[in-house]
C-alpha cells in the first residue's frame, strides 16, 4: 500500500532455480514494487516474501543476491574499478579475490579502457554496464535485473543477453524485469504477466505451446471444399492463392489438419505453426490501453 | 565491518568532492584574517603601553571571539555538508545499490554518520587548534581548558549532524535544511534570551531560554564550551555572545549527549522502517 493506493495485492510467485524468469506487466502494474519487496527495499503492509528460503529482509541472504536497479546511479566521483571494489567489499569479498575479479568483470562488460575513469564521465549505457557488473561482482545465486537493457545500443543489448545466459549456465537464477518484450522473448525461459498487482498468466517460452497458434500452409490443389472442411479444427481460415492461413485453439490439432489436407489430395510444401509473439500475447492478456 | 566501509567511503567522498579541502581553505583564510587582526591589535597595545594584565585579558577576549567564529563556521559546515547525505541518496535511488548488499541499514546509517563525524572532528581540531596557535604565538595567550572546550564544540557539531541525519531519513533535502537551521536558530535565540534574563534577573526569560535549550541543546553546548575556554576577565564581561551571564550546567552537557543518542536512535529507526 502507498497511502490509499494498492500497489501489489495477492501476488504469489515461484521462480525456479537456474531459470531466466521474465516479469511482465504494464506501467503501474506493481513490477518494481514487487522487486523492491523481494529485495527488502520496500516493506509489505501485509504478507511475507521469501527469497532463497529466507525472509526478504534477511541480511545474510543478500550475500547470494545481486541487483541492478532501474536507471542505475552511483557516486559519480568513484572510478569504475573503485565502484566494483566497494561493492565487493560490502559483499564481504577478500582483497585478493577482488584484485582478480574486478578487472575480469570490467573486461566482460566491455569497459576495460574506461576502468580508471570516474563515473561522472560515463554515458548512460556505460553506467548500465558497470551497474550490471556490480550486481555480478560476488557471483550471486539470484540476480534481479530491472530494465537492464534500457539506454543500451544493440551491441550493449547483445552483451547483456550473453551475460544473462552465461549466468544461467553457471547455475544462477535471473529475475528479469523489462519492457522490451523482444529481449524477454529471446532471453527468458519463463515469463509471468502481472496486472494490478496480481499474476494473471504465465508462459514457458522454451516449451512448444499448447495454446492458440497461427498456422501457415503452402499447398497446391486446395479446393474450396477442403478449406471449408477445416472449420472442424480452426476458428478462421483464409486462402490466398497457394497460401492458406489458419487460426487454431490448440497445437494438438496440427497432426489432424496435416493428415486431412494430405487425404484431401493437396500437395503440402509448407506447414508452419507460428506462435503468438510475446507482444501479441501481452496485448491479448492486458487488453487495450485505456490510458494512464 | 560494513559500517567502517561506509565511514571510509563517506570520508573519501568529502575529500574527493573537495568539500573538505574547500572548508579547510576557507578556515585557513579565516585564521589568516584573525592572526592579522590580532597582530595589529597587539601593536596598538604596545604603542599605547597598555598594562600587561589588561592587555592579557583583552587578548584572551579576542581569542574567545575567534572561537565563536570557529563555532559558527563548524556548525554551518556540518549542516551544509551533511544535509543531503541521506535524503539526497534516497531521492536519487543511489542508496538502493547499497541497501541491497549484505549490510544492515543501521550499518549504512552509522557508517555515513561516522564518516561525517570524522570529517567534523578533523575540521574542529584544525580550526580550534589554529585559533589557539594564533593566540599563543601572536598574543601569548592560551584558552583555559582548551581540550574540554574543543570537545564541547565537537559535541555541538555532532549534535547538529545527528539531528540532520534524523531529519534526513524522513524529509527531503530542502525541508531537512530548513528544519535543522530553524532548530539551531531557535537554540541561538533561546541562548540570547536566557542571557538577557540572567543579566536583568528575569526568571521567566531564563526559563524560556532553558526550554529552547531542551528543544535543541546545540547553543547551550557552545556556551558551556565558551565558559570552559574563557578567562576570568571575559567571564566578568557577562553579556556578550562570547561570554556567559548564565553558563549551562554540566547536567546540560549530559542532556546534550543523551539527546544525541536519542536522535541517532530515531534516525536508525526511521531509516530501518522507511521504503527506499
Amino acid at each position: 500500500m502507498f497511502g490509499t493506493k494498492v500497489a501489489v495485492s495477492n501476488l504469489s510467485l515461484t521462480v525456479r532455480r537456474g531459470e531466466v524468469f521474465g516479469f511482465l506487466g504494464p506501467n503501474g502494474a506493481g513490477k518494481s514494487t514487487s522487486v523492491k519487496m523481494l529485495l527488502g527495499l520496500v516493506k509489505p503492509s501485509s504478507g511475507q516474501a521469501f527469497v532463497l528460503g529466507a525472509p526478504s529482509d534477511d541480511v545474510d541472504v543478500r550475500r547470494k543476491i545481486g541487483f541492478l536497479p532501474e536507471d542505475f546511479r552511483f557516486y559519480t566521483w568513484l572510478t569504475a574499478s573503485e565502484l566494483l571494489k566497494l561493492h565487493g567489499r560490502l559483499c564481504g569479498m577478500a582483497a585478493a579475490r577482488l584484485r582478480e575479479r574486478v578487472p575480469a568483470l570490467i573486461d566482460q562488460v566491455g569497459l576495460t579502457p574506461h576502468r580508471e575513469k570516474r563515473l561522472r564521465d560515463f554515458s548512460k549505457g556505460m553506467l548500465q554496464r558497470i551497474g550490471l557488473a556490480q550486481a555480478l561482482i560476488h557471483e550471486p545465486e539470484l540476480i534481479f535485473l530491472d530494465e537492464p537493457t534500457s539506454g543500451l545500443d544493440p551491441m550493449g543489448r547483445r552483451l547483456v543477453r550473453d551475460m544473462i545466459h552465461s549466468q544461467r549456465d553457471r547455475g544462477a537464477t535471473v529475475f528479469l524485469n523489462s519492457h522490451i518484450l523482444s529481449e524477454i522473448e529471446i532471453t527468458c525461459d519463463r515469463v509471468v504477466f502481472i496486472k494490478e498487482g496480481e499474476v494473471v498468466a504465465s508462459r514457458d517460452l522454451r516449451a512448444f505451446p499448447d495454446d492458440e497458434v497461427c498456422l501457415v500452409v503452402r499447398a497446391r490443389n486446395l479446393s474450396a471444399e477442403t478449406v471449408a472442411g477445416l472449420s472442424h479444427w480452426s476458428t478462421s481460415a483464409r486462402l490466398d492463392g497457394e497460401r492458406l492461413t489458419l487460426a487454431t485453439h490448440s497445437t494438438s490439432v496440427l497432426p489432424d489438419i496435416l493428415r486431412y489436407l494430405v487425404a484431401s489430395g493437396s500437395d503440402v510444401f509448407e506447414f508452419t505453426p507460428e506462435r503468438l509473439s510475446l507482444e501479441d500475447l501481452f496485448l491479448k492478456i492486458m487488453g487495450e490501453d485505456r490510458g494512464l | 565491518m560494513g559500517a567502517w566501509i561506509m565511514a571510509g567511503v563517506t570520508f573519501r567522498e568529502a575529500a574527493r568532492k573537495k568539500i573538505l579541502w574547500t572548508a579547510f581553505l576557507a578556515g585557513s583564510a579565516f585564521l589568516a584574517l584573525f592572526g592579522t587582526g590580532m597582530h595589529f591589535q597587539i601593536n596598538e597595545f604596545t604603542r599605547h603601553s597598555v598594562p600587561p594584565f589588561i592587555r592579557y585579558q583583552l587578548e584572551a577576549a579576542m581569542l574567545q571571539v575567534g572561537f565563536y567564529a570557529v563555532d559558527l563556521l563548524a556548525v554551518t559546515m556540518t549542516i551544509l555538508t551533511s544535509v543531503d547525505a541521506l535524503s539526497g541518496e534516497i531521492a536519487s535511488g543511489t542508496i538502493q545499490a547499497i541497501a541491497t548488499k549484505p549490510i544492515s541499514r543501521w550499518q549504512v546509517l552509522t557508517g555515513k554518520w561516522m564518516g561525517f563525524a570524522g570529517m567534523v572532528a578533523a575540521y574542529v581540531a584544525a580550526m580550534v587548534g589554529g585559533v589557539t596557535a594564533v593566540g599563543y604565538f601572536i598574543g601569548g595567550v592560551l584558552p583555559h581548558h582548551s581540550l574540554r572546550g574543543t570537545f564541547l564544540v565537537f559535541l555541538e557539531c555532532l549534535l547538529v549532524l545527528t539531528v540532520t541525519f534524523a531529519c534526513g531519513t524522513r524529509f527531503s533535502t530542502l525541508t531537512n535544511g530548513v528544519i535543522v537551521l530553524g532548530l539551531h536558530g531557535l537554540a541561538f535565540m533561546g541562548g540570547w534570551i536566557e542571557q538577557i534574563g540572567a543579566m536583568t534577573d528575569t526568571p521567566r526569560l531564563v526559563t524560556v531560554g532553558i526550554v529552547s535549550s531542551l528543544i535543541m541543546p546545540s547553543e547551550s553546548v557552545w556556551r558551556r564550551a565558551s565558559f570552559e575556554m574563557q578567562s576570568s576577565f571575559t567571564r566578568s564581561l557577562q553579556f556578550s555572545p562570547f561570554s556567559n551571564a548564565s553558563a549551562p550546567s554540566a547536567l546540560m552537557v549530559v542532556y546534550a549527549v543523551v539527546y544525541l543518542f536519542v536522535a541517532l536512535t530515531v534516525a536508525i529507526y526511521h531509516f530501518h522502517q522507511r521504503d527506499l
